[in-house]
């Protein structure tokens, strides 16, 4: 039995590595094709806003209850040591560096990434892609790349909106109804946030940017063309997408603290 | 087509086929469901390439063509799928248009020149500003045969032109095969197991059956066949050298396991 176990693990840690080869080397080609794709930035611009407005109110929504979760608890924690003043701060520092990115990131994977995902898939499933190529034009090139940089792109923006949001939700629980005071909310945030940890998080919303992209992309284009393998591309993506922006956050967090 | 052996999913799909597709003619493909037809058309435009043997277009053996070499061989070719597969974000006039603003820099107005005489061939001038999904099955077909011949391609390839249309729309499909075939001096091959429409327009059948041809020829000589298993898809027989009962065992031990 403790055999049977053993080649069990061993065969799906050897398909955990082929996987991870695949997605280097569609990340290699995506790579490679980049510069051609910037030329028709119009294409990229219009997958920003497709990826961005798509995500744009439920990012909005989730910021503004995350801040205000974040000002409660953290205003319950600061009183216990006498020191709420320093609210401000402490929801600044915990959005930027960390909430923003990974909540906006996780929701993306679910939004916007399942929305490539089943699209591309569709497209593989219809026959679109198999005609884009009939017609002499490479569908990595013209359909995926513009929405995989378009995702790269939207990300960092909708993490600064969330981050900003989360801000004034903070302020709204901290200040208008705990009794922070304005004044000290404002000027402890301005004092303790660094240029150092705005880049952190606009890194980290880059990478998950990266990545949460590259796995949608990447599900839909290699989707079964079945109604029942554009399903399954959908839901790996979300899995995948949202267990690597974790693992992800914590190798960053761990190399830039 | 020579020699030909395609394998897929660890099944034998061709064994040793050789075709000949005559320039500037109609050439119909045809064969029970699952015979291979649709991968046929896939060797002959390089989307997939065979284990073995030759593929030849006008003296270039597609499946040993680099990928760049493919595209610019692929804008020589136009393919109609059996769904149309139209892009669904894009209108029928920008669907049209595609092939064009991808390969060529025109002026607008020139773009617009050409869509809209590809449109009017097709009978479909008055849905250019229609999206994919306003359009019946037919009208989509007929759309996507005017992208197959946007870029005024030598070969024209049709997987199942007349699947789930109605006799109205499959009577215009027909029409057109033969008309854009003739007028514009295309070389057609159509895939389709419907043998009374695709023989009323072809000039040469070719019938494959088990990853082998069987019967070559004229419609009309491929029709008069006496081979059993050509007279038997030829004219529909439910039973014949392609049993009407799957493989089974005998009834009442079937039916003795069961209870």
């Amino acid at each position: 039995m403790a055999h049977g176990i053993l080649r069990e693990l061993a065969d799906s840690s050897a398909e955990a590595l082929r996987a991870f080869g695949r997605y280097a080397l569609f990340a290699g080609r995506l790579a490679a094709e980049t510069p051609r794709a910037l030329l028709r930035f119009r294409l990229v611009i219009e997958q920003v806003h497709n990826a961005g407005a798509q995500s744009l109110v439920i990012i909005m929504l989730s910021g503004l209850f995350v801040g205000m979760v974040l000002g409660l608890q953290g205003f319950d924690l600061l009183e216990r040591f006498g020191s709420e003043e320093s609210l401000g701060s402490a929801v600044a520092l915990g959005l930027l560096k960390e909430l923003g990115p990974v909540v906006t990131a996780l929701l993306f994977a679910g939004r916007a990434g399942t929305a490539l995902a089943s699209e591309l898939g569709l497209m593989r499933a219809t026959d679109q892609l198999s005609a884009i190529e009939m017609m002499a034009v490479d569908p990595v090139r013209r359909v995926v790349l513009p929405r995989f940089l378009g995702g790269v792109i939207a990300m960092p923006l909708l993490a600064a909106i969330f981050s900003m949001i989360g801000l004034f939700g903070g302020q709204l629980v901290g200040v208008q109804l705990m009794g922070v005071d304005q004044g000290q909310f404002w000027s402890q945030m301005r004092g303790a946030v660094e240029f150092g940890d705005v880049m952190e998080g606009v890194l980290k919303s880059a990478v998950f940017g990266v990545a949460c992209s590259l796995v949608a992309v990447y599900e839909g284009y290699h989707s079964v063309p079945t109604a029942e393998g554009v399903g399954r591309a959908t839901t790996r993506t979300v899995v995948i997408s949202s267990v690597s922006v974790l693992l992800l956050d914590y190798m960053l967090t761990a190399v830039m603290l | 087509m020579r020699g030909l052996h395609y394998r897929a999913g660890g099944r034998e799909i061709f064994s040793g086929v050789d075709l000949d597709f005559p320039r500037g003619s109609v050439t119909a493909v045809m064969g029970p469901s699952g015979s291979g037809k649709t991968t046929l058309l896939r060797l002959i435009t390089g989307q997939v390439r065979p284990g073995q043997g030759l593929v030849e277009f006008d003296g270039q053996d597609v499946s040993q063509l680099p990928r760049a070499a493919l595209y610019r061989m692929r804008r020589r070719m136009g393919m109609l799928f059996q769904n149309g597969a139209l892009l669904t974000d894009l209108d029928v006039y920008e669907n049209i248009a595609f092939p064009l603003r991808e390969h060529a820099r025109l002026p607008e107005r020139l773009v617009r020149h050409v869509v809209l005489t590809k449109l009017q061939a097709v009978g479909l001038r008055g849905a250019a500003r229609l999206m994919p999904a306003e359009l019946s099955g037919g009208m989509a077909r007929r759309v996507a045969l005017a992208r197959a011949i946007v870029m005024d391609p030598e070969l024209l390839v049709y997987d199942e032109p007349f699947v789930g249309l109605d006799p109205i729309s499959m009577g215009v499909v027909l029409r057109l095969i033969r008309r854009l075939n003739d007028t514009l001096g295309v070389t057609s091959i159509v895939v389709s197991h419907d043998v009374r429409e695709i023989t009323a327009v072809a000039d040469h059948c070719h019938l494959l059956s088990a990853g082998r041809i069987i019967a070559s020829g004229p419609p009309a000589a491929v029709a008069g066949s006496e081979r059993e298993d050509v007279r038997q898809f030829m004219h529909g027989l439910p039973d014949g050298p392609v049993p009407f009962h799957y493989p089974a065992p005998e009834y009442a031990d079937q039916a003795r396991r069961v209870t």
